[in-house]
């Protein structure tokens, strides 16, 4: 569901079709038939957004067959846990006299602050436990989301208990039971009315899965950005997660929910990310009030109990990699040095922070917005109001030239001469011209080695980042000022080879790994030690250099290992291929089957042992062990608990902390719907972060007035034969040649409706733009009935812009930059839209046609 | 003739292959393409943007001198019940499986995207071989049919013989270019680049024996799932070229996909062809004197 | 028997390929033709750039330019296979769009000039001091820390290698230019 894997991960769907044809059965869950819909057994056409009401359709199914997973879930789960009585669930009506009375439950959880749009959630927690926020704060707003929700890695427990536990599960309080009324109502009569398939399809697929779990059996469920570009986007995986949990399928062979990412190294660049609010491994960025001491932060942010209880020696062993001998005990390890967060300083926000004149500069570095972020001519615009741009990529994108062509060149809202944004455009090196790691969508990190030297200015970013930071710290040499201190002290010499003095790839990837007081690398993160006698860059990458050795550029054949392969590169933490993998066996460590046998107690020799793959667990850690009183970090986690990233060991079905939407995953409609929310009165996700200005108007919505404008529902996504926005897949000529020319998709109904003609030009409008594209009428988009009514689709491919071989409009002019505030993620799977046959206006008069919608839909301009 | 042909073999003496071959199982097609842009890469094949066609996501059109591999995508819908060979009970059997939004491979509510790599068939009686005047077109120790680029004087004699539409002209240099099945790569004991890279293994590369009989195993297992019109196409040597190096494993007639249901070798019956065309001749003289003499009646 | 190719091909013809569609009208560049990556100085295993499947590449080079990527058959993860994307790596590496040299746009110029690499990393580094200084935020209202500035925004994309994105993270940290972003947020 949410992904289409035929066509963006070709390569890896191999392992489905080989599965498949030894007897498993693969579904596929989207709004259109793709090429994954072609190979699949069943094929159910959703409409787009409604993924929760879904997954919510098969948590109530298999609890209203018994068909969940009983061992598992009472041991591995957070299902017998007793949550606060004060908490109220979603389902719960009456406590809001503000809006209007109804059939329909309000659809908001205990705790909501109309005048914040936040909850507060003292509510929400263990019964027994106290809550504060990781941030300090009882509301999670902007500044505390994500990493920085309150407890993102959990509460304090003592001991690594839940003060009150029902193994029974059927205390009214109890998260079992919680989930079971908040999921009543999604029976799939109910379930098909919102999504507009039909009950038989979603009790088909219920079934597929219940039949294919439990002991003997694992099913897996794959998702994509289908599921994270939406308000919703992380509630959606929190939906599945719940599924996989009550069928026991994480932790096992062939089970697991998983992400499929689509880019080499997306998943290396959020596990050391170039993200705003984390650092590396996760650990939240500090935020003002978790000042004044390191303390006082990490009692703030990690638990006592499970892995992040070693927070501080994580977070002590980075700043030592970082700042080396000034890092101290007595000035706290430099934490001064690190900058704060206090709110949204995402990619969005800093772009509506450049809009009004705040942003200096940026660098796009292999990135490209004007074509890939949402609502693009908004990204122009805020570039233009930046002072200097840096763009490092292959050849100049349509970033890089937003200055010179765009459509409001074209339109005569902007001339060249008055940008006056400097652009420097630097070109990179590719990845056959640089030695690095790649980290793939299943975290498996792989080294791909330097065949040739990059030509003239062609350089790596590691190249780049390094000599600019030299040259940075060249000028402040000597500098008096604080505010400098950080980059002077910081540890800034690296190895360099090659013609090009290129930095030492594996010099950082050491770094990165790990020392201890001697200088020999380290083997595990459980070597940290918070007192300053070891470093690392990333405390979940500790072992990758492990014994001096480059594990990711281990590449020993497949045809001479076993499946699991582990001797070709490295996953985090450990050498782990599956995570939690000690639910691969039961509470009492034996395979829960033959057939499912993976990572097993071996009582002769005291220790795990698994089929090949690392433990996910302490390795001698008995499952009979009961931790002390008063132990913490790992010894706190009995030995049948297998997720020792939880401060209790299990898994959560119900997220008393970390989330700032609620605790469970409920059905609301898109930011832009021609739909009523028809489970509640709350009508989209109370908490999605909008950004409410001209640059950026919303289209009306559900029973809005001039919601009737846009009828049809919009999404956009990408093909096999192109990449993303285009930069490596546009200006490659064989690419260029599938795919030459933009298009979109919809249904022989629509195209009658409408007057479409096949292979003739479409324009497709939002209240953000105007875009053009050839029409393909196919019937693989097929209209749905949703409550009764014919709803249609318009499928948009984003990859075009002005710029390559190839050109044409880019999809993404349509949307708007509406975001789930979990992750500041936008909704580019869902707006809504109109189309009509022939060719966009061109000059002044496309803006018109933008204007006259918004003006039909009541928009002020 | 024919006997001779098949003997291509031992005028290679002891340098001579076994004859290897292409099996393209369409049933795990995905459409990815990259038989098409590893064919490319490796043969060096200039592109040629066609622009949008509307063709479903084909957009390269066909085989031709610049696309050596095709991979077609055919949208259809199949009524219920329409399957040649269905009782009444399967047909009703499947309306309701339909209708209940139950589906069965591939078939969705009775929507298939069928998708299928097309290729040089590189038949065993191969006619543009046969009427080449120059000595481009040989056929290989592996025997396969290869143009060499550095004869091919673009006459265009095997363009119009082929019975699949395979030859084709470059119009920048006239000469005839299609798949070699990677002649330079199987002289060094390298896999066809299409082979290689196809990720699901559609494209199979082989001895044609042993691709023969694992085709065929593969039929039993299509159509005991229920692929009523699953078929083999060119398996054997029972057809219009004599077999082919090139075969395909089917989910739909031939036509579905674009290819001659019974392709013919267009040199295999020149005397019969010769004495049709003097029939015709006469017919038509025949029928001339009739239109001038009776026209007025 | 073999016929010695050495011989006139009409005689060779005669000799065992009547109908001289075979060996016969073989020419010396078939016969002698090979796969060029047999002639490869090395050979170099990779991964692809494009999707998170982490598909093993051989990259194939001679004189110094890559002349062939394919699929590594070794890997456990791709088995060999490439999709068109993978496969088109050595055209993404060798594209004749892709451009080798600085360009600089003036503020409210027209188009693009040609400058150094060190003297556009010089440039670069004067706007970052001047651009973090102008913007610097030493403590929010309430007198907590902030060392930050939040002129500068950072926008990676996720074909950055990790250590890239390691000493990319670092350096950004420590001069408090925290908005560091990527394709991930995208």
């Amino acid at each position: 569901m949410g992904s289409n894997m035929a066509e963006q991960h070709p390569v890896g769907f191999q392992w489905v079709l080989e599965a498949k044809e030894r007897g498993a059965k693969f579904i596929h869950v989207d709004p259109r038939f793709t090429r994954t819909s072609a190979m699949a057994d069943l094929h159910v056409p959703i409409r787009a957004g409604t993924d929760i009401a879904f997954l919510g359709g098969i948590v109530n199914y298999i609890l209203e067959h018994d068909a969940w997973f009983e061992d598992y879930v009472r041991h591995y789960t957070n299902a017998p846990v007793i949550i606060k009585r004060e908490f109220h669930d979603t389902e719960d009506q009456g406590s809001y006299a503000d809006v209007p009375p109804d059939l329909r439950p309000a659809g908001l959880f205990s705790g909501w602050n109309p005048d914040d749009l936040a909850y507060n959630v003292d509510t929400w927690g263990y019964a027994g436990t106290s809550v504060e926020l990781g941030a300090g704060k009882s509301e999670q707003q902007a500044d505390v989301s994500g990493e920085q929700a309150h407890g993102a890695h959990g509460m304090e427990l003592e001991h690594g208990e839940p003060p009150e536990l029902d193994n029974t599960m059927r205390d009214h309080h109890c998260v079992l039971q919680l989930v079971r009324r908040h999921f009543a109502r999604y029976t799939p009569e109910v379930v098909a009315g919102i999504c507009g398939c039909s009950p038989d399809h979603l009790i088909a697929v219920a079934q597929a899965l219940c039949e294919n779990s439990g002991r003997e059996r694992t099913s897996a469920i794959a998702y994509s950005v289908g599921w994270t570009h939406h308000t919703i986007s992380v509630q959606n995986i929190r939906a599945a997660s719940i599924v996989q949990l009550l069928l026991g399928n994480i932790g096992r062979p062939g089970g697991g929910l998983l992400a499929l990412r689509g880019h080499a190294n997306i998943q290396g660049s959020t596990d050391i990310p170039t993200l705003y609010n984390i650092l590396p491994g996760y650990i939240p960025m500090p935020h003002p009030v978790s000042h004044p001491t390191l303390d006082h932060f990490v009692e703030l942010n990690g638990p006592s109990t499970g892995a992040w209880g070693n927070l501080k020696s994580y977070m002590v062993s980075l700043m030592k990699a970082w700042w080396g001998e000034a890092a101290t005990p007595e000035n706290d390890f430099c934490f001064d040095h690190l900058p704060c967060i206090n709110g949204d300083h995402s990619h969005y926000a800093m772009m509506m922070r450049a809009l009004d004149g705040g942003l200096k500069g940026m660098f796009c570095v292999g990135q490209n917005p004007t074509v890939g972020s949402a609502n693009t001519k908004l990204m122009r615009l805020a570039l233009a109001k930046v002072d200097w741009l840096v763009i490092r990529d292959f050849q100049p994108t349509e970033t890089a030239t937003f200055w010179k062509d765009s459509p409001e060149h074209d339109s005569g809202e902007v001339r060249t001469e008055d940008i006056q944004t400097e652009v420097f455009f630097l070109p990179c090196a590719a990845h056959t011209e640089k030695d690095g790691c790649f980290t793939n969508t299943q975290r498996l990190l792989q080294w791909h080695e330097q065949a040739c030297e990059p030509k003239d200015d062609c350089r790596s970013d590691l190249h780049w980042v390094y000599y600019l930071g030299k040259a940075i710290r060249e000028k402040l040499r000597g500098s008096e000022d604080p505010a400098d201190r950080a980059i002077l002290e910081l540890t800034w010499d690296y190895p360099v080879k090659g013609a090009h003095r290129e930095p030492d790839a594996e010099a950082v990837l050491r770094e990165i790994n790990g020392t201890g007081p001697d200088g020999n690398l380290l083997a595990s993160y459980e070597e940290l030690k918070d007192d300053g006698s070891t470093t690392c860059g990333s405390w979940i990458h500790c072992g990758i250099y492990g014994d001096g050795v480059n594990k990711p550029a281990r590449k020993r054949p497949r045809s001479e290992q076993n499946w699991i392969a582990q001797e070709w590169g490295w996953s985090w933490p450990k050498d782990v291929r599956i995570l939690y993998n000690r639910a691969s066996a039961d509470p009492a460590g034996r395979p829960w089957s033959e057939r499912k046998r993976y990572v097993w107690w071996d009582p002769d020799q005291g220790q795990w042992a698994s089929l090949g793959d690392s433990p996910d667990f302490p390795g001698d850690k008995s499952p009979d062990f009961v931790p002390d009183s008063d132990a913490k970090a790992l010894e706190a986690i009995s030995g049948d608990k297998p997720f020792i990233l939880h401060p209790d060991g299990r898994a959560w079905m119900y997220a008393p902390s970390g989330i700032v939407d609620g605790p469970l995953p409920t059905h609301y409609e898109p930011q832009e719907s021609p739909f009523k929310n028809v489970l509640y009165r709350q009508q989209k996700n109370p908490t999605r972060q909008l950004f409410s200005r001209p640059e950026n108007p919303y289209n009306p919505s559900g029973s809005d007035p001039g919601a009737d404008v846009f009828p049809f529902v919009l999404s956009t996504y990408r093909l096999t034969e192109h990449h993303t926005a285009g930069g490596m897949s546009r200006s490659v000529p064989y690419l260029a040649e599938l795919a030459p020319e933009m298009f979109c998709e919809v249904s022989p109904a629509l195209a009658q409706e409408r007057g479409l003609t096949h292979g003739d030009w479409a324009t497709i409008v939002t209240a953000r733009a105007a875009i053009e594209a050839r029409v393909l009428v196919t019937q693989r988009i097929k209209p749905l009935t949703v409550h009764g009514r014919t709803t249609h689709l318009v499928g948009v491919p984003f990859h075009w812009g002005g710029v390559g071989i190839v050109t044409g409009d880019s999809g993404n002019e349509l949307l708007s930059v509406a975001l789930d505030n979990n992750a500041h993620i936008a909704e580019y799977k869902v707006a809504t839209c109109d189309i009509r046959p022939g060719r966009r206006p061109r000059g002044r008069g496309r803006l018109e046609l933008v204007e006259e919608y918004r003006r039909r839909a009541g928009i002020a301009s | 003739m024919t006997l001779d042909v098949r003997q291509w073999s031992a005028t290679y003496g002891a340098d001579s292959k076994p004859r290897m071959g292409f099996f393209t199982d369409t049933s795990i097609c995905i459409g990815c393409k990259a038989c098409e842009v590893a064919c490319k890469e490796w043969n060096q094949i200039p592109t040629s943007i066609q622009g949008f066609t509307g063709n479903s996501y084909d957009n390269t059109i066909a085989l031709g001198a610049n696309t050596w591999r095709h991979v077609a995508f055919v949208e259809q819908r199949l009524p219920a019940g329409v399957e040649e060979g269905a009782s009444p009970v399967e047909a009703s059997a499947r309306a309701q499986a339909i209708n209940w939004g139950v589906q069965t491979y591939q078939e969705g509510d009775g929507l298939r995207w069928l998708m299928a790599s097309d290729v040089c068939k590189h038949c065993t009686e191969a006619a543009c071989l046969e009427v080449c005047p120059t000595g481009a077109l040989f056929r290989t120790e592996f025997g396969t049919v290869v143009v060499q680029e550095d004869v091919c004087n673009g006459c265009g004699y095997c363009v119009a013989a082929c019975p699949f539409g395979v030859l084709d002209q470059r119009e920048d240099d006239g000469r005839v270019w299609k798949c070699t099945l990677c002649y330079d790569r199987l002289k060094d004991g390298l896999e066809p680049a299409c082979a290689k890279a196809c990720p699901t293994d559609s494209i199979q590369f082989g001895e044609l024996a042993e691709l023969r009989s694992r085709a065929e195993r593969r039929l039993d297992q299509l159509q005991s799932a229920g692929q009523r019109r699953a078929q083999l196409y060119l398996a054997d040597d029972e057809n219009g070229v004599g077999g082919a190096g090139a075969f395909f494993l089917l989910l739909d007639d031939p036509e579905v996909y674009g290819l001659p249901p019974d392709p013919v070798d267009t040199t295999r019956d020149l005397g019969s062809i010769w004495g049709a065309t003097a029939a015709a001749g006469a017919a038509l003289a025949l029928g001339l004197a009739a239109a001038v003499f009776g026209g007025r009646g | 028997m073999a016929v010695p190719q050495r011989l006139p091909p009409v005689v060779r013809q005669l000799a065992s390929d009547r109908l001289g569609l075979a060996r016969a009208a073989q020419t010396k560049r078939s016969r002698q033709l090979k796969a060029r990556i047999v002639d490869a100085d090395r050979v170099v295993q990779s991964i692809c750039p494009y999707c998170a499947v982490g598909c093993g590449q051989r990259v194939y080079v001679k004189d110094e330019r890559v002349i062939q990527i394919e699929g590594d058959p070794d890997s456990p993860v791709s088995r060999g296979r490439l999709c068109p994307k993978g496969a088109a790596s050595e055209a993404l590496v060798n594209s004749p769009k892709r451009e080798s040299r600085v360009k600089y746009r003036r503020a409210g110029s027209s188009d693009w000039e040609y400058i150094s690499l060190e003297q556009a990393t010089d440039m670069i580094a004067e706007r970052f001091i001047k651009s973090r200084r102008e913007s610097w935020e030493q403590e929010d209202d309430e007198g907590h820390p902030l060392h930050r500035t939040l002129g500068i925004h950072f926008l990676g994309g996720a074909t950055l290698d990790s250590e890239e994105n390691y000493l990319i993270k670092k350096f950004f940290c420590a001069a408090g230019a925290l908005s560091i972003e990527n394709q991930a947020r995208i």
